[in-house]
């Protein structure tokens, strides 16, 4: 009797020969997700005096291809707060699911009225991502968190893949960052600006925002969600058009396609 | 019950020779002198009520909530034994919980009722469990407008059916399930103590019509509970009250308590004295109101009502 279970079950040694566990192990290491797939692109957000707005086109690309033109990449959580995805889409599919899992049980747990608020969640989000880039497997995402504070002041706040989180009046992923940051930046450059702007004037600045980023980002769409998050609640619009687009300045662009001079 | 003592009612499991399971009769009793659990399905959602005996003076008025959520669109309200009703609960949630991970859309109220039935069954068939003492009223609103799967980011195709059934989906549910496992589907359920007189009640308000309205099943239920707890006169009692409207109703198609401006209403004495005197000029009614309006000013303890209105 061989009296060592790691030997029991498989053809006996002294029969068949030594058994070759090089056939059991994969040829190279495990990989997780090495790149997005079908992937969201800029999401933008800026503070205002009673809340934040926060925009997202309704468009998950596949690779170049604008894949499916009715995708909406602004999420609510518990009423209080919007969380926008950039990245990839399945990934974003997820964590929604994570966060309804989560807004349940928070329900279970606490007395009425005090759920996670916007801080709480871009905390919790942030250490989501963390955990996960620290497995090497992480979730591509690049995320903002728009809502209120404890003290229902206005809360936003940027999370990435890496678990890096970065706040700031204004806040865009993708294209965003280099296209949308600058604009919104000449209006609100810090919290005291911010704080002068209403809601319609936020609302406007972000409108803006996506049609300069229709013109310029190739993975865009005209079809966007805006939602504002104030202590009222949340107004969410998940098929806005963009409006006034004028490409008259697309003449003076040279040096791309089949142009001679 | 001539077969006590034979031995039969000693074990779970055991039939007795004229098949009865005494264990699940015993169950039941210990249900039957808990507080009054009420269940009310009226046509635009669900109300559940339970009285809430005050056990001691040193406990916070309003503190130890009795009726649980479940998902977000489910209430449960129960019973008997309040730790078993507790484990009841947590096992409706792990269900709910469950039901999301593998169909990505909320349980039904019917499912929920037939998982937790079934549950319930399974503790009267071993030697090393005993049933519950319990009897839970299970309440909810399946969502009417076309069901979001979690986690779907499109709207679907845009012509064709794209796999949509015509017709009327969800709407409100109630099912009792009993020690025994069984459950049914009510229109009004009430269990505890003084189920007898609140069934009573309960019938009188012809449910089945679906003509009573959300809030109007509020006060009903307010009423019939505090019409319930004359037999218990002397014990001191709080009412704990939730609802579930559907989308477009006061919940928004959540399981919420209900909010204290209405409750406080629902159990000011001249609405429930109101809510009887209509009661009894309804005809076809058998209705002993005069006898209960006479020991009404017993059962509803002035002094507390003050404090609530």
């Amino acid at each position: 009797m061989d009296h060592r279970p790691q030997h029991w079950g498989r053809p006996r040694d002294d029969v068949y020969g030594a058994y070759d566990a090089s056939y059991m192990r994969p040829n190279g290491p495990t990989t997780h997700t090495q790149s997005p797939v079908v992937t969201g692109t800029s999401v933008v957000a800026l503070k205002f005096k009673d809340g934040v707005v926060i925009a997202a086109d309704n468009l998950a690309s596949y690779g170049s291809l604008a894949r499916f033109p009715d995708v909406k990449r602004l999420r609510t959580f518990a009423g209080t707060s919007v969380v926008g995805f950039g990245g990839d889409v399945s990934d974003m599919q997820y964590l929604d699911r994570h966060l309804q899992e989560l807004a349940i049980d928070e329900n279970y747990t606490s007395e009425k009225g005090h759920t996670l608020n916007a801080r709480n969640l871009h905390k919790y989000l942030a250490n989501l991502l963390y955990h996960r880039r620290s497995k090497f497997d992480p979730l591509w995402n690049h995320l903002l968190v728009a809502g209120l504070d404890e003290d229902d002041k206005p809360f936003l706040a940027a999370a990435d893949l890496l678990g890096t989180t970065f706040t700031s009046p204004s806040l865009a992923t993708g294209y965003g960052e280099m296209l949308a940051q600058p604009i919104m930046r000449r209006y609100a450059k810090d919290e005291e600006a911010a704080a002068q702007l209403t809601r319609d004037q936020a609302v406007d600045i972000v409108k803006e925002c996506m049609k300069v980023l229709f013109y310029r980002d190739a993975r865009s769409l005209d079809t966007y969600s805006i939602a504002v998050v104030t202590k009222q609640g949340i107004d969410l619009k998940e098929d806005v058009k963009l409006e006034n687009q004028s490409w008259a300045f697309a003449d003076r662009i040279k040096g791309y396609g089949t142009q001679t001079v | 019950m001539t077969s006590i003592g034979t031995g039969y009612d000693l074990a779970n499991s055991i039939f007795s020779p004229d098949g009865r399971n005494f264990q699940v009769e015993y169950a039941v009793k210990a249900v039957e002198n808990g507080g009054t659990s009420v269940g009310i399905r009226a046509k635009d959602g669900v109300v559940l009520a339970v009285e809430k005996v005050i056990t001691s003076k040193l406990l916070k008025p309003g503190a130890n909530k009795r009726i649980a959520t479940v998902d977000k669109h489910l209430g449960v309200v129960y019973s008997g034994m309040i730790p078993d009703g507790r484990h009841f609960v947590d096992r409706a949630r792990d269900e709910a919980r469950s039901w999301r991970d593998t169909f990505k859309t909320p349980i039904s109220t019917s499912d929920l009722a037939s998982r937790m039935g079934g549950y319930l069954q399974a503790y009267t068939l071993y030697q090393s469990v005993r049933p519950f003492g319990i009897t839970a009223i299970v309440g909810g609103f399946d969502s009417e407008l076309e069901a979001p799967v979690d986690g779907e980011v499109g709207t679907g195709p845009s012509v064709g059916a794209g796999g949509k059934v015509e017709g009327k989906h969800g709407g409100p549910g109630l099912y009792m399930i009993e020690p025994s496992g069984m459950y049914w589907g009510y229109y009004g359920a009430a269990t505890g103590k003084g189920r007898q007189a609140a069934k009573a009640e309960l019938e009188k308000l012809d449910l089945a019509a679906g003509t009573l309205d959300l809030k109007e099943a509020v006060k009903e239920a307010a009423r019939i509970i505090y019409v319930a707890q004359q037999d218990n006169k002397d014990k001191e009692f709080e009412l704990e009250m939730t609802w579930i409207s559907n989308a477009t109703g006061p919940t928004k198609g959540r399981h919420e308590e209900v909010p204290k401006e209405l409750k406080d209403e629902a159990e000011r004495h001249d609405t429930i004295t109101a809510l009887l005197v209509e009661r009894e000029s309804k005809p076809n009614i058998e209705y002993d109101s005069q006898k209960v309006r006479s020991r009404l000013p017993f059962a509803m303890n002035a002094a507390r009502l003050m404090t609530h209105a």
